[in-house]
């Protein structure tokens, strides 16, 4: 069993975080699945500390004005628009 | 089409001449073509209309190649069946009772169903070569990096690859000879492996090749598969290859890693679907959050939520350190197994999938054990290195696939290798 039992007081505050509306019956199957899951994942706490090569380095390319997309084809997927600029809900 | 491979199809004309003029390629429905609907299998952007083309699709346009439809996947790349996209799963070609894999399940089927000479997939955790696996033809895996990912919608960035997907190792490689290469739109492409010649590989000559058998990616495979698989090896063995068993302890925890890093990126990058900018408009009320929420919950299916849900969760304060972190430790350690066992190999050969196709339905009640089946195709995501799956033989009439991991940008040796597999 995971050090961290999921209830679904738990799958429900994940939700809220992921901005995702689950319906009472989503809660209860997550929450068992959930439950598997991490707890199949409680594995990796005898993975052992390796050294990563760091060998990343960052790629820039100069900051040019180029071409984008117009107003139009920016706007042409939203559900709504309005004056040019796109419409949602209000942020309050 | 009855196997529903296509979630759109379409005529996209490539120029007159170049290498692929004549031939028509399937384009999975995660990649961008401007002015075709783009779906990723997801209701969410049922609509979404791209306004422009994904740098592959330019490439395979200007090489000649013509696009006939946009292909059936798992809703954002995240599934091993091609079941959960939001318009019906697809059925493999060789028995319709059973899925082709995932996600790339459409592009694979359109191949094997000679609907299209080629076509393109993505590959996140083994979502080319899965399919490629059960549906009997050649799937490439590129080395991360070698192939832009300019245009195709983002699911686990640190993950994915685009790559080809044809009845040969040969037509697979002409196509990665035409989309590979640096692209100033995605800074992580390389100038490696830029203007090789692939397809001039598939010469099937792999005379005092090695060959590095890990152990743990044959263990617990079902018989039927390992049989299968250690035929083709041996077929290998016949033409000069040299094969040895190696052990890469550190993949008993790929799965695990892959899919706590897979989830957490799948998490950040679909946060951007909240229905202004695209997506479905809904009748909602409320604030801009409650809005968002009632969105995703409409527009996403049941394994996107699984993910991004879980993601989230890793992510989440007082769980980074358990989940997160450990998980990249889990990828240092496989990339350090996977350097150690190709210093002593030219490649590593294991099954592609440990089991047969799945039937249809068999595995959506239980995502765990969906998850696990992926266990040998995950490792080589998480290491960012190349792997090819081509089909070693049938057992019980359905296609078994092996899979060949090489070197960073060693895609040529790959392809030699594989083409002496098909002979």
């Amino acid at each position: 069993m995971s050090e961290t039992p999921v209830d679904p007081d738990e799958v429900r505050h994940v939700a809220d975080l992921a901005r995702i509306d689950l319906d009472e019956d989503e809660v209860d199957r997550f929450t068992v699945q959930f439950a598997d899951i991490l707890s199949y994942f409680d594995a990796l706490d005898d993975v052992p500390e390796v050294e990563a090569e760091a060998d990343l380095v960052n790629v820039m390319r100069e900051d040019e004005v180029r071409e984008g997309l117009t107003q139009e084809e920016a706007l042409r997927n939203a559900p709504e628009s309005e004056d040019g600029y796109f419409k949602g809900p209000s942020v309050s | 089409m009855s196997l529903d491979a296509f979630i759109t199809e379409t005529t996209i004309e490539g120029d007159d001449d170049g290498p692929l003029a004549g031939r028509t390629v399937a384009v999975k429905d995660n990649i961008s073509t401007e002015g075709v609907r783009t779906t990723c299998g997801s209701a969410m952007l049922e609509e979404y209309v791209p306004p422009y083309d994904a740098t592959v699709v330019e490439r395979l346009k200007a090489a000649g190649a013509s696009v006939v439809g946009k292909t059936n996947m798992d809703e954002f790349g995240m599934g091993t069946t091609t079941e959960t996209s939001a318009f019906g799963p697809t059925k493999n070609p060789v028995d319709e009772s059973r899925v082709p894999g995932g996600s790339s399940g459409g592009s694979a089927a359109a191949v094997a169903a000679g609907e299209a000479d080629f076509a393109l997939g993505s590959d996140t955790g083994g979502s080319i070569r899965c399919p490629a696996a059960f549906c009997g033809v050649v799937g490439i895996k590129p080395t991360y990096g070698l192939v832009s990912r300019y245009g195709l919608v983002a699911y686990a960035n640190s993950l994915e690859q685009i790559g080809p997907l044809a009845p040969t190792v040969e037509g697979a490689a002409e196509v990665l000879e035409v989309i590979a290469g640096p692209d100033e739109c995605d800074a992580t492409t390389r100038e490696e492996g830029a203007d090789a010649a692939y397809a001039d590989a598939a010469d099937g000559d792999v005379e005092g090749l090695t060959v590095g058998v890990p152990t743990e990616l044959i263990e617990g495979a079902d018989e039927r598969v390992v049989e299968t698989f250690e035929d083709a090896l041996a077929g290998l063995e016949a033409q000069g290859a040299e094969t040895h068993e190696v052990s890469l302890p550190s993949v008993e925890r790929a799965v695990q890693a892959y899919y706590v890093i897979a989830m957490s990126e799948a998490s950040s990058n679909l946060a951007r679907f909240d229905g202004v900018r695209y997506g479905p408009k809904t009748e909602t009320e409320g604030n801009w959050n409650e809005a968002f929420a009632q969105v995703r919950e409409a527009g996403f299916g049941d394994e996107v939520k699984r993910r991004v849900l879980l993601g989230t969760y890793a992510l989440s304060a007082g769980y980074h350190d358990k989940y997160y972190a450990k998980a990249q430790d889990a990828r240092a350690w496989l990339k350090r197994d996977f350097d150690e066992a190709l210093s002593e190999a030219d490649v590593l050969a294991s099954p592609t999938m440990p089991v047969l196709p799945f039937e249809l339905g068999e595995s959506l009640d239980d995502p765990l054990q969906m998850y696990l089946a992926d266990a040998n195709t995950v490792p080589v995501n998480l290491a960012n290195l190349p792997a090819i799956s081509v089909p070693a033989g049938e057992a019980d009439g359905l296609p078994v696939g092996l899979q060949l991991i090489g070197g960073a940008f060693d895609e040529r040796t790959l392809v030699r290798a594989a083409s002496a597999v098909e002979a």
